[in-house]
């Protein structure tokens, strides 16, 4: 029976390609692991090697052909003993649609391009850190960030990066791209699978007057190196009585990906956001992204920086300013309101800002709060804000035992308790580790619904 | 238990008898491998029937993989996917030397290990998908798989964490002393990781028996192993813990079972922990959406034209006269209708209640 060669999807959230080249033609025998296309996403170029062994009968998507959806047929492989009239009977098995083993520019590793550019719409309020009239450039997270540490290496020779791929594949999410061109390996620094010891060794370096900038591939194995982090980096200063220093900056991906289970899936904010001596930064739009990751490298505190994955590749107006950079420790007004205020960060932005329009349908003004720094804490702008709407719902993707909600929470009552209506609301991940399975991973991330829902509750709708 | 007796020792570093030229430089290409299964004179014949059982294993890892790849690309399997296409013969070699009881721990490139134990192709290939089928009930995913029935430990998405792990399984076999080994799988990249070194003294001070396998495919995700580590000799790595290494053509599932027996063996008379460097090769990329622009095609090609684990034991097959080419045939349709059931059966198991959701984080004890 002939083989039906399908269009594959290079990532879950793959929908179509453009077949740029056949690399076979029709009469061509392939054995399994042969190349026989190139295909182009938006972010890679893919060669599809051939899974199943035979001729290949006929090549059904032309070269050059745009829009392919994923799964769509593009060839058909001949098994012995068929010839080209196979082709036209109809049932044949559909099986084979081949490895996408992508060969350009491919975002990351261990890392899925999760999440495609999509630009970010309507951000309502102007950011009052922009002068009005500001030239903006279109840039995604992922850029804004590779930006920041590429300006601040440009002045400042102390400045490093090292990292597990950091330097010669560019970043297993890319966020190092053309650092190591630039700047050298001397200041580009592939290391070994080994946080805990550059994690330390990078803290002595810090002391020693460096300031580095220590990549995690993610979070997730930031755990091997929290040691280093809390005792070494975070209470030097204290221990020293103020001799010493360790200006450094921990930063990755962190938070849940897609589908990639419990191990690789966990929000730390709360953990580092604990601890005394350590600076936390956790922005979501790339201006933020850019103008705070220069800030924490000017810092002369650690400063841990909390990306996350799925928003590296989104697109934001990042202001053409020489020298961008903004205060760690200010929350900022994202979107104005009467009704409720709603409190995010990072990727709970994501919800909330959802919720908010929705809620605008309804008749109901959210005023949405993006935190940015999670230490300091900036309770002054929320609290304004409460005094306002004498209403409090806090989104957080992570679990939320002893989460930012809880914190806030707890701050919040004890600093205007006379200026709440309704009890404070927490919409955060479920308190599961994070399923695999993409009905269950759905059900215990936050939703724009959840915040809905609670909005509704402490609106008494 | 006893802390380790100072009389008789064991001697020290051992020279296995198919040792690699010693003379590594650093800058040697990761591939270049020194020996080839044609002039290693010394690898144990395996018999016919060992012959087809090695190939049978090793071939229904490898359809699976290959179908595992489809399926990804066609967005059934999400998140990362990391296919052990290459490297079958080591499982399969290191499982053939294993007895009732022993344990297995590995990585995150982990659905070899499981078929080459023996479990259903349906239960892994289900929690590929995310189904109520899978071996963790869909909970798990590609990386995260277990089964106590059958002595494997996981399944491990932090790279080093299994090597902690396996080393504690065998700190139970001595405590017991039940006479098992654990097997502990891990990479050339995870190789350098601190847990790796603390867990080699506590082994080899408690003469634990924990056969540690690691699997050295050249690269860890884009790097190559020597701009990784300092001593690329990886049977080395045990030296300074006077733990036994030994470096194994991975590609000669012979080679393997013949180390991993001896290794193994060693073990069960109480000499403490083994190293085996298996050399291997993964063809594909690291996980699915790996450009690996870090290494030439060619390369990859050689390494499937000349080493290729199972067109080794098929080529023996064939001059011995144990199959003809029609007896292949056979063997492959065999194994194409075992990995296509399990293929429906992952499309067809339903995604989990999601009452599951909040099942499994604890053990209720009532008060
Ligand atoms: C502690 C930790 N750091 C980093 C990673 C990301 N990561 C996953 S696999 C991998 C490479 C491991 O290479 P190797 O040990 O050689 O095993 P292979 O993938 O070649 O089988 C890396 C860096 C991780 N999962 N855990
Ligand atoms: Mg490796």
């Amino acid at each position: 029976m002939s083989v039906e060669i399908l269009m594959p999807a290079l990532s879950p959230t793959m929908e179509e390609g453009t077949l740029a080249k056949w690399l076979v033609k029709e009469g061509d025998e392939v054995r399994s692991g042969d190349l026989i296309a190139e295909i182009e996403t938006d972010k890679a170029t893919m060669e599809l090697e051939a899974v199943d062994e035979g001729r290949i009968g006929k090549l059904v998507v032309a070269e050059g052909t745009e829009n392919v959806p994923v799964n769509d047929l593009i060839a058909v492989l001949l098994q012995e003993g068929e010839d080209s009239t196979s082709i036209s009977s109809a049932p044949q098995e559909k099986s084979a649609a081949p490895q996408a083993a992508p060969s350009e520019d491919a975002s990351p590793d261990d890392a899925e391009p999760v999440a495609g550019p999509g630009a970010v719409a309507a951000i309502i309020a102007p950011d009052p850190d922009i002068p009005e009239g500001t030239a903006m450039a279109s840039i995604t997270v992922r850029e804004a960030l590779r930006d920041a540490m590429a300006e601040e290496m440009r002045s400042d020779d102390t400045v490093f990066v090292m990292g597990e791929e950091v330097a010669e594949y560019q970043g297993a999410y890319k966020v190092t791209q053309g650092l190591l061109e630039e700047f050298g390996s001397r200041r580009v620094v592939d290391t070994p699978i080994t946080e805990h010891g550059f994690a330390g060794l990078a803290s002595g370096a810090a002391m020693a007057g460096l300031k580095p900038i220590v990549e995690f591939m993610t979070f997730n194995f930031a755990m091997q190196a929290i040691d280093h982090i809390i005792n070494s980096a975070a209470k030097t200063r204290y221990m020293s009585g103020g001799q010493m220093a360790c200006p450094i900056v921990f930063r990755g991906p962190n938070g849940a990906a897609a589908r990639v289970g419990a191990q690789h899936s966990q929000d730390y904010s709360s953990w580092y956001a604990q601890v005394p001596g350590l600076k936390v930064v956790a922005p979501y739009s790339a201006a933020d992204a850019k103008g705070l990751l220069k800030a924490a490298i000017r810092d002369p505190n650690p400063v841990v920086f909390l990306e996350n994955e799925i928003l590296y590749g989104r697109t934001f107006d990042v202001p053409e300013i020489d020298d961008w950079v903004l205060p760690i420790g200010k929350a900022r007004v994202m979107r104005e309101g009467a009704d409720v205020t709603i409190v995010s960060f990072s990727m709970g932005l994501t919800y909330a800002l959802d919720a908010a329009d929705q809620l605008a349908e309804e008749g109901i003004m959210a005023e949405v709060i993006d935190l940015r720094s999670l230490r300091p804490l900036d309770i002054d702008t929320i609290i304004a804000s409460v005094q306002k709407t004498n209403r409090l719902v806090v989104v957080e993707e992570m679990w939320p035992i002893c989460g930012i909600g809880s914190e806030i929470a707890a701050q919040v009552q004890e600093k205007a308790f006379d200026h709440l209506d309704a009890p404070i609301l927490r919409v955060s991940g479920k308190d599961v580790p994070m399923p695999y399975a993409a009905n269950l991973e759905k059900l215990a991330l936050p939703s724009a619904p959840e915040v809905v829902a609670a909005v509704k509750s402490v609106t008494y709708r | 238990m006893a802390t380790k007796k100072a009389a008789p020792k064991k001697p020290a570093v051992k020279k296995p008898a198919a040792k690699k030229p010693s003379s590594r430089s650093t800058t040697k290409k990761a591939a270049t491998r020194k020996k080839s299964p044609q002039n290693q004179p010394n690898v144990p014949a395996f018999s016919a029937d060992e012959d087809l059982e090695a190939y049978k294993v090793m071939l229904t890892i490898r359809r699976f993989e290959e179908k595992a790849g489809q399926m990804y690309g066609m967005g059934l399997i999400g998140g990362f996917c990391h296919l052990y296409i290459g490297q079958e013969a080591v499982v399969v070699g290191v499982q053939m030397a294993s007895e009732e009881g022993d344990q297995m721990i590995t990585g995150y490139r982990d659905h070899g290990h499981m078929i080459a134990m023996g479990l259903d192709p349906r239960g892994v290939m289900a929690e590929l998908t995310g189904r109520e089928g899978g071996l963790s009930r869909g909970k798990g995913g590609s990386m995260h798989m277990f089964s106590t029935e059958k002595h494997f430990y996981g399944g491990h998405g932090i790279v080093g964490a299994q090597v902690s792990l396996g080393t504690g399984l065998a700190f139970a076999n001595r405590y017991y002393d039940n006479g098992n080994v654990s097997f502990v799988y891990f990479g050339d990249g995870a190789a350098n990781q601190g847990q790796v070194y603390e867990s080699f003294n506590m082994a080899e001070l408690w003469e634990l028996p924990v056969v540690y396998v690691i699997e050295n495919n050249q690269y860890a995700m884009g790097t190559a192993i020597s701009r990784a580590s300092a001593q690329t000799d990886l049977s080395k790595r045990g030296v300074s813990f006077n733990i036994p290494g030994e470096q194994v053509d991975g590609m000669d599932v012979r080679a393997v079972r013949d180390a991993a027996a001896r290794a193994a063996k060693s073990c069960r008379d109480g000499n403490g922990p083994f190293i085996l460097e298996m050399n291997t090769y993964r063809y594909r990329g690291h996980s699915m959406s790996d450009p690996a622009k870090y290494r030439a095609r060619e390369e990859v090609n050689r390494m499937r034209e000349e080493h290729d684990p199972i067109e080794q034991v098929k080529a023996r097959l064939l001059k011995s006269k144990t199959v003809n080419e029609a007896g292949l045939k056979e063997i492959d349709a065999e194994v194409r209708a075992i990995v296509t059931d399990a293929a429906n059966f992952a499309q067809e198991s339903p995604e989990p209640d999601a009452s599951e959701l909040w099942t499994d984080i604890i053990e209720e004890v009532s008060a």
